[in-house]
C-alpha cells in the first residue's frame, strides 16, 4: 500500500477553508455551496462520497476559452451510481474554435438553444456540494470553474479534488528503479492509464463519458493501490 | 431531466438477451439504476452465504464459477451475465463467482431483474436458467431455422401428389397392370375391405410375374409384398429416407389412422433432395467388383455434405453413413465369397464401435471382427477365414475406411474366433476386469451383426448383457475409464488444447466431447441390461430404467446432439474446403452461439462423468 507518508498540500483541511470562503461569498448559490461544508480531512476514503466531473472546453486557456459541456457521476469507494449522472451543454460566450469543433464533434448548431453556463451554474454547484470531486488532471476543472465563479459571483470557487492523473503519477513513482528501467516512460493520459487496469476503451471527449472514465479509473486505482482506511486528506488536492 | 446514458445502453444492447428485447424505454430505465464496480483479479464477486442482490454484466474482464468443492465449472467473459441463478433462488448463493482478470462490472439491481423476468418474454426465455433447458431450446431453434425444403422439416404428406391408387386383394395381376398403366404409376396398393394389405411395384410385375412365367389371371396376392413397411402421416421425409435405405425399398405407403392416404417413392424424395443417398446404397449392391466399389466410395463424402445441408440431425446422419458403411461390408463380403467360395461353416461379420452404434461419420477407421460357428476347426477352416477377413479389411481400407490403428479387425487372428472363444474373452474381461486392458476394449461392448449368421452375434450379446449387469467391479472399471477423457471446459478462454504443430490451437471434439458421452451411456446401458446399441436409444432405455435423475438422460442426448452437430459442420466445412475432414476444432472458428452451447454441453458431460464415478463406485482393491 502506498501513500502512507503524508504529503503537505496547501489546503489540507478543506472544512476550515470552506468556512473562510463562505464568509467572503456573496448571498446566493456560491454561499450556499460553502455553507454545506466540505468532507472532513480525517474521513477515511471508504466513507468519502465523491463525484467524478469532466468539462469540455473550447481550449486550454481559462482566460480565453469557454466551457461547452459538463458531465458528472456520483460514486463511493466501491461503486459508481449511474442514477445521479448529470450532463449539460452550454452556449459559449467565446466562439467555438475549429480545433475544439473537431475534438468534441460539437458545433454551434448543437449548442443552439442550450442554456448559458450562468443558467446552470447553480445546478452544477448543487451536484458538487459536500463531495470530493474526481477529475483527471486537476488544472482544467479547477481553473475553468474558478474563472467562471469569479466572473459570475466575483468570488472564487474552490473544492477538494482527487486527481486520478496525479494519483497515477504517484503510483508510478513508487515503482522500484528496476521496474522503472524496464517499463520506461509511461503515459498518464486517461486512456493509457485505463488500459493498464484492463478497463474498456471509450471514445474520449464527451464530458459524461470522460466523467465515467475517470470514475472507473479511480475505482481501479483504489482496488490496486490505495488504502481505503487512510484519511481522504492523504489523497486530495 | 433524465440524462442519456448512451455509452452504457449501447454496450448492453449489443448482448443477449438485451439485443433481442424490443422495449428500449424499459432498458433505458434500467440503465439508470445500474451501478458500476471494478474488481481485481482474484476477488470473489458473488460468494456463498452472502445474499446476492444484482445481476452482473461483464463490461470488461472475466470471471469463473466455482463449485462448492472449489472446482471450476465455467468461465464467463465480456458481454456475459451472471448472478441470475442466485437471484432466482431469492438471492441464495451456492457457487462462488470470482474475477479471474481485473474486471469492470455493471450491477443491475435484482428488482430490475425480477421486473424484466416477469414482463419481458425475451428476457425470461433467456434465463430459463437450467442450462440444460437453454441448451435444448437452442437445438430446437437451430433446426427450426432451417428451410422448409429440408428432409428434417418436410412432412411426408407434403410429398404426396395424389390419393392412393389401389385395387382389391382378389383382383388379377392383369387388372393391376392395367390400372398402373392408366394412372401412370410405378406402384399400386392392395386393399381388403379398405385396409392396406400389400403393395405391388413395377419390379414385382417384372420379376415375380413375367420372369417367373406366372399367369396374368392369377390373383395379385401372389406377387405383392404383404404387410409393407409404411410411413405415418405425421412422419417427416427424413424418416422415409431412413426406411428406404434400411430396407432397400423404393416405395412406402403413407397411412393415417391405419388407412392408406398415398405412396411416397424414392423418386419423390430425390426430387426434393438431390443428394441421392438412397441410391448410393443400391449402387453399392450393383457393383460387380472391388475396383468399381472403390470408385463409387468417393461419393460418401458428397452424400455426407448433402445430408448436412439438408439439415439432417446427427442421428439421421449417423444412421445414413453407418448404413452406407454396412452396405460396403456386405457387398465386399459377397464378392469375397464369390471369389473364395461359400463359407465352410456359418460365421457372422460384426461391426464394433461407431458403426455398431450406427453413429458413424466421415473419416472413421474400421473396427470389426468375425464370430465363427463353434464347429470351427483351425486346421480345416483357418485359411478360408483368414483370406476372407483380409479381403474385407483391405477392401474396406481402399473404400475409404482405413485399417484400424489398434488392429481391432477381423484380419487379426485374435478377433477371428469361434463363439465359445468370444464368450471366454468376455467372461474374463467382465469377471476379472483390469482397467488398462478394458480401456481400449470399450468398443467391444458395442457389437452389431453386419453379415452372415446373425444368431452368433445375438448369442454373444446375450452373454455380455447377462454378465455385465451383475458385475459391479466391472461396471466400476468401465465408469473409471469413462472418466479418462475430460471435456475441455475452459476452452473458450484459456484454451485447454490438444495436439501439437498444426493442431496446436484446436481441441478434439470426438475425444473430448462425443467419446465421453458414449462411454458414460454405455456404462449405464450395461448396468440396465439394455439391448440397444445406438447411444440415443440407449438413453431411452436408461431413462425408463430410472438409472438417472429426472431429465438427465435428455440432457445427455441434447449435449451429444450439440457436440455432434458442431463436429459434423466442422467436417463439412473441411470437405468443402478440400481438406481431409478431422475432429480437430479451433475454438476461434466457432460462432458465439456454438461456443456458448458447446460449453453448456461440456458442462453436462463433466457433471455426468462425476455422477457415474459415484454411481458405480466399486470396492477398493
Amino acid at each position: 500500500m502506498i501513500f502512507n507518508k503524508k504529503p503537505a498540500p496547501s489546503l489540507l483541511d478543506w472544512k476550515q477553508s470552506f468556512q473562510t470562503l463562505e464568509k467572503n461569498a456573496p448571498q446566493g448559490p456560491l454561499k450556499r455551496f460553502y455553507e454545506q461544508g466540505a468532507v472532513a480531512y480525517d474521513t477515511p476514503l471508504r466513507d468519502t462520497s465523491m463525484v467524478s466531473l469532466d468539462l469540455e472546453t473550447t481550449g486550454l486557456n481559462p482566460e480565453k476559452d469557454a466551457i461547452v459541456s459538463a458531465g458528472l457521476v456520483p460514486l463511493n469507494h466501491q461503486r459508481i451510481q449511474c442514477r445521479g449522472s448529470k450532463y449539460w451543454m452550454f452556449t459559449p460566450d467565446s466562439p467555438l474554435s475549429h480545433k475544439s469543433v473537431t475534438i468534441h464533434e460539437m458545433t454551434h448548431e448543437d449548442l443552439n438553444g442550450a442554456p448559458s453556463l450562468e443558467d446552470c451554474f447553480e445546478e452544477v454547484l448543487a451536484a458538487l456540494a459536500k463531495k470530493v470531486v474526481i477529475v483527471h488532471c486537476v488544472h482544467i476543472e479547477r481553473e475553468f470553474l474558478l474563472k467562471a465563479s469569479l466572473k459570475l459571483y466575483g468570488q472564487p470557487l474552490y473544492f477538494p479534488i482527487l486527481d486520478t492523473m496525479e494519483i497515477e503519477n504517484r503510483i508510478l513513482k513508487q515503482r522500484s528503479w528496476i521496474e522503472k528501467l524496464k517499463q520506461g516512460r509511461i503515459s498518464i493520459r486517461l486512456d493509457a492509464c485505463r488500459q493498464r487496469y484492463n478497463l474498456p476503451r471509450y471514445k474520449a471527449h464527451h464530458a459524461l463519458t470522460d466523467a465515467y472514465s475517470s470514475a472507473e479509473l479511480l475505482q481501479a486505482q483504489m482496488a490496486h493501490h490505495l488504502d481505503e482506511d487512510q484519511p481522504i486528506s492523504n489523497y486530495w488536492l | 431531466m433524465e440524462v442519456e446514458l448512451s455509452e452504457i445502453l449501447d454496450v448492453i444492447s449489443q448482448h443477449a438477451p438485451f439485443n433481442e428485447m424490443e422495449d428500449n424505454a424499459l432498458l433505458q430505465g434500467m440503465v439508470h439504476d445500474i451501478e458500476i464496480q471494478y474488481v481485481r483479479n482474484g476477488t470473489g464477486v458473488i460468494v456463498p452465504n452472502v445474499t446476492n442482490e444484482h445481476l452482473y454484466f461483464i463490461r470488461s474482464g472475466a470471471v469463473e464459477v466455482l463449485s462448492k468443492e472449489d472446482k471450476l465449472l465455467r468461465r464467463m467473459e465480456e458481454g456475459e451475465l451472471f448472478g441470475y441463478a442466485s437471484l432466482l433462488r431469492g438471492g441464495k448463493v451456492t457457487q462462488e463467482i470470482r474475477a479471474i482478470e481485473d474486471s469492470l462490472l455493471y450491477l443491475i439491481p435484482g428488482s430490475w431483474f425480477k421486473r424484466l423476468y416477469d414482463e419481458n418474454d425475451t428476457f425470461s426465455d433467456f434465463f430459463e436458467i437450467i442450462r440444460e433447458i437453454r441448451l435444448r431450446a437452442a437445438i430446437d431453434s437451430q433446426t427450426s431455422q432451417t428451410s422448409d425444403v429440408s428432409l428434417m422439416t418436410c412432412p411426408v404428406t407434403s410429398l404426396l401428389r395424389r390419393p392412393p391408387i389401389s385395387i382389391e386383394l382378389n383382383d388379377s395381376i392383369r387388372m393391376a397392370a392395367l390400372k398402373m398403366a392408366e394412372f401412370k404409376v410405378s406402384s399400386l396398393l392392395i386393399t381388403q375391405a379398405d385396409e392396406l394389405v400389400g403393395i405391388v411395384t413395377d419390379r414385382d410385375l417384372r420379376t415375380r410375374c413375367i420372369a417367373a412365367g406366372l399367369s396374368y389371371e392369377e390373383s395379385i396376392e401372389n406377387i405383392m409384398t404383404a404387410h409393407p413397411i409404411t410411413l405415418d402421416s405425421g412422419d417427416f421425409a427424413s424418416e422415409a429416407v431412413i426406411k428406404m435405405m434400411g430396407q432397400n425399398v423404393h416405395h412406402l405407403p403413407v397411412t393415417k389412422n391405419g388407412k392408406a392416404i398415398g405412396v411416397i417413392s424414392a423418386g419423390d424424395i430425390v426430387q426434393k433432395e438431390s443428394h441421392g443417398s438412397v441410391y448410393l446404397i443400391s449402387d453399392i449392391f450393383k457393383q460387380q467388383n472391388l475396383a468399381s466399389l472403390i470408385s463409387i466410395s468417393k461419393k460418401i463424402q458428397h452424400t455426407f455434405t448433402q445430408l448436412v445441408h439438408a439439415d439432417a440431425n446427427t442421428v439421421m446422419i449417423g444412421n445414413a453413413i453407418s448404413r452406407i458403411g454396412t452396405a460396403f461390408v456386405e457387398r465386399i463380403l459377397q464378392l469375397a465369397e464369390q471369389e473364395l467360395g461359400a463359407p465352410p461353416i456359418p460365421y457372422c461379420f460384426i461391426a464394433l464401435g461407431s458403426q455398431a452404434r450406427e453413429e458413424q461419420t466421415i473419416s472413421t477407421d474400421q473396427d470389426n471382427a468375425l464370430i465363427l460357428s463353434d464347429a470351427y476347426n483351425a486346421e480345416i477352416h483357418g485359411t478360408y477365414f483368414k483370406r476372407l477377413a483380409d479381403y474385407v479389411c483391405h477392401g474396406l481400407d481402399k473404400c475409404g475406411y482405413p485399417l484400424c490403428t489398434g488392429d481391432i479387425m477381423a484380419s487379426n487372428n485374435q478377433w477371428r474366433q469361434p463363439l465359445k472363444q468370444w464368450q471366454e474373452y468376455f467372461s474374463q474381461w467382465i469377471q476379472e476386469p483390469k482397467a488398462e486392458s478394458l480401456l481400449r476394449m470399450s468398443i467391444f461392448f458395442d457389437i452389431r451383426s453386419i453379415y452372415g449368421d446373425e444368431k452368433l452375434a445375438r448369442e454373444l450379446n446375450k452373454h455380455i448383457r447377462y454378465l455385465a449387469k451383475s458385475h459391479r467391479g466391472f461396471l466400476s472399471h468401465m465408469a473409471r475409464n469413462a472418466n479418462q477423457r475430460n471435456p475441455p471446459l475452459g476452452f473458450f478462454r484459456q484454451f485447454v488444447l490438444d495436439g501439437s504443430g498444426k493442431q496446436a490451437r484446436t481441441f478434439n471434439l470426438k475425444e473430448r466431447g462425443i467419446a465421453p458421452i458414449i462411454d458414460i451411456v454405455r456404462v449405464h446401458a450395461l448396468a440396465c441390461g439394455s439391448q440397444k446399441l445406438n447411444t440415443m436409444e440407449r438413453l431411452d432405455d436408461i431413462e425408463n430404467a430410472g438409472l438417472l435423475p429426472n431429465g438427465r438422460a435428455k440432457d445427455l442426448a441434447a449435449a451429444l446432439e450439440m457436440i455432434g452437430m458442431v463436429r459434423i459442420r466442422h467436417q463439412t466445412n473441411q470437405i468443402e474446403a478440400g481438406i481431409e475432414p478431422n475432429n480437430h476444432v479451433d475454438p476461434e472458428s466457432l460462432s458465439s452461439f456454438e461456443r456458448r452451447h458447446l460449453r453448456d454441453a461440456f458442462h453436462i458431460v463433466s457433471r455426468q462423468q462425476e455422477f457415474i464415478k459415484y454411481r458405480y463406485a466399486g470396492e477398493r482393491s
